[in-house]
């Protein structure tokens, strides 16, 4: 296959040029961006390159919770709490895809169309996709544009239902959980694994029945979480994100853990943990493309099949023999 | 974007196309309130494998035009049944070209009578789909037009 030298020179100097109008601001490049990095295309890891040096400077918002919790009305509010106070915002609202035909609705953006006319508010949907590893990847990367574009605060939105939810929430500095009443028991809370990494949590539509077991629930649910002296312990706070109440709570519990993050190098130690976690997931998912596009070439794993079928060979040390194949062995 | 390279295959991530679905977003300009048709549509393309932006009812010609910049979609597909669309298209148009979206396949469907179809083409408009027109024939027509840019956007670069 001949190197097209000169179609990937200029993909780089597409991509140079590209970042260069995000830094200034240019929100065309900056969506353009982020569908070179949430689809991997070519030269999105020179985009990813050039961006880093101008990240990391955004507060990470995480949001998540099951749907129709009023995820994207709390956010909705919270935008309008920051744009009070003047500070330029990201949104990453991520919906689920559809397993059966890989599409996607996404319309978390009806909740947030009263900025429109605001330059000060950046709204990109994304869709789960179901890959391996690569949602919460796909999502830094999304974020990191965001970011690079200058914004103040990056709120991600997902929707938590399995176990996704655990690695996004780990994407950002401060994680909300929305959960509302009514919603099932108390292990409903706990057996996500969310509550171990929420910051916030937040009992939305807490005008509803069940409001006050719910808090209770969660507050019993964290006393078997530890909390180290002087640590971080997450407030339960109500909100009726529809009509704005508790909003400002929730503004003034986020501002507070941002102030806790920024004492004694908390933010510095977060987020070195959470791009610990980065590299390794990107490492595997890495590894495991090689390694699954070099077992099919051979098409070895066909070899195989008629020894398995015929129960002359078990599918473990199908596993081994394949592997070893390619030179790795245990 | 660009073809094949020796890295990517070597590395197996940046594999152009690979993960490339088609995003369209789904607007209702304008006043009438009877989303239905548009629901449908956006409900076909996703079963189609697509990734659908959809922005509910009364959208302005701004707004369209803001949404298809910060979601960088293929295509949009606009439903309108109030008879605004002489007046309508023209500025969503307008405000396209403004964020220099002019390229974008824009289609429309809904109630547009047959006389003024030729009008509505002139716009940019690619396609209009009646009441009656089977689903498939719009999802083809979109999927067919947004490959075709996809390939030809990756010769020019």
């Amino acid at each position: 296959m001949s190197a097209p030298v000169s179609a990937q020179a200029s993909a780089t100097s597409l991509i140079a040029a590209l970042v260069e109008r995000l830094i200034q601001g240019d929100r065309a490049a900056a969506s353009r961006l982020m569908t070179v990095v949430e689809n991997r295309r070519a030269g999105y890891r020179e985009a990813l390159r050039l961006i880093t040096p101008h990240t990391g400077r955004a507060h990470l918002l995480g949001i998540t919770g099951p749907p129709g919790a009023g995820k994207s009305t709390l956010v909705n509010k919270l935008i309008e709490c920051y744009r009070a106070e003047g500070k330029t915002i990201g949104v990453v609202a991520v919906d689920p895809t559809s397993a059966v035909s890989g599409g996607a609705i996404l319309g978390d953006r009806i909740r947030m169309l009263g900025f429109y006319q605001d330059p000060g508010v950046f709204v990109r949907s994304m869709a789960s996709r179901g890959q391996l590893g690569g949602l919460s990847a796909a999502t830094a990367d999304v974020a990191r544009v965001m970011d690079a574009l200058g914004r103040d605060v990056v709120i991600i939105e997902t929707v938590g239902v399995g176990q996704d939810e655990v690695s996004i929430a780990g994407l950002a500095d401060t994680t909300l959980l929305v959960e509302v009443p009514g919603m099932g028991d108390d292990v409903q809370a706990i057996k996500a694994g969310v509550l171990e990494i929420a910051d916030l949590l937040i009992i939305n539509k807490a005008d509803r029945e069940g409001a006050d077991r719910l808090a209770n629930h969660l507050k019993s649910a964290m006393r078997l979480v530890p909390y180290l002296q002087g640590a971080w312990v997450p407030p339960i706070i109500k909100t009726i994100a529809a009509e704005g109440t508790g909003v400002s709570a929730v503004a003034e519990a986020i501002a507070r853990h941002q102030a806790y993050l920024n004492e004694n190098g908390h933010l510095d130690e977060k987020r070195r943990a959470r791009l610990r976690v980065e590299v390794l997931e990107r490492a595997r998912d890495l590894t495991l493309r090689h390694l699954i596009a070099s077992l099919q070439q051979k098409g070895a794993l066909d070899h195989l099949l008629d020894d398995l079928a015929s129960h002359k060979l078990d599918p473990a040390t199908a596993a081994h023999a394949l592997v070893e194949r390619i030179g790795v062995r245990e | 974007m660009v073809a094949k390279t020796p890295s990517s295959e070597a590395t197996g991530e940046e594999a152009p196309g690979a993960q490339q679905k088609i995003r369209v977003l789904i607007a209702k300009p304008g006043l009438d309130g009877h989303d239905r048709g548009a629901k449908i549509i956006a409900r076909a393309l996703r079963d189609a494998g697509m990734e659908v932006i959809y922005t509910g009812l009364h959208q302005t010609p701004e707004m369209i035009a803001e949404a298809a910049l910060q979601e960088d979609v293929d295509a949009i597909g606009l439903s309108i049944l109030s008879g605004a669309h002489m007046a309508l298209f023209p500025r969503i148009m307008g405000e396209l070209r403004k964020r220099g979206l002019s390229d974008l396949l824009v289609y429309a469907g809904g109630i547009i009578p047959d006389d003024d179809i030729p009008a509505v083409k002139e716009m940019g408009i690619a396609a209009v789909f009646g009441p009656g027109t089977p689903m498939e024939e719009a999802v083809r027509f979109v999927r067919e037009h947004v490959t075709a840019r996809h390939a030809q956007s990756e010769e020019e670069q």
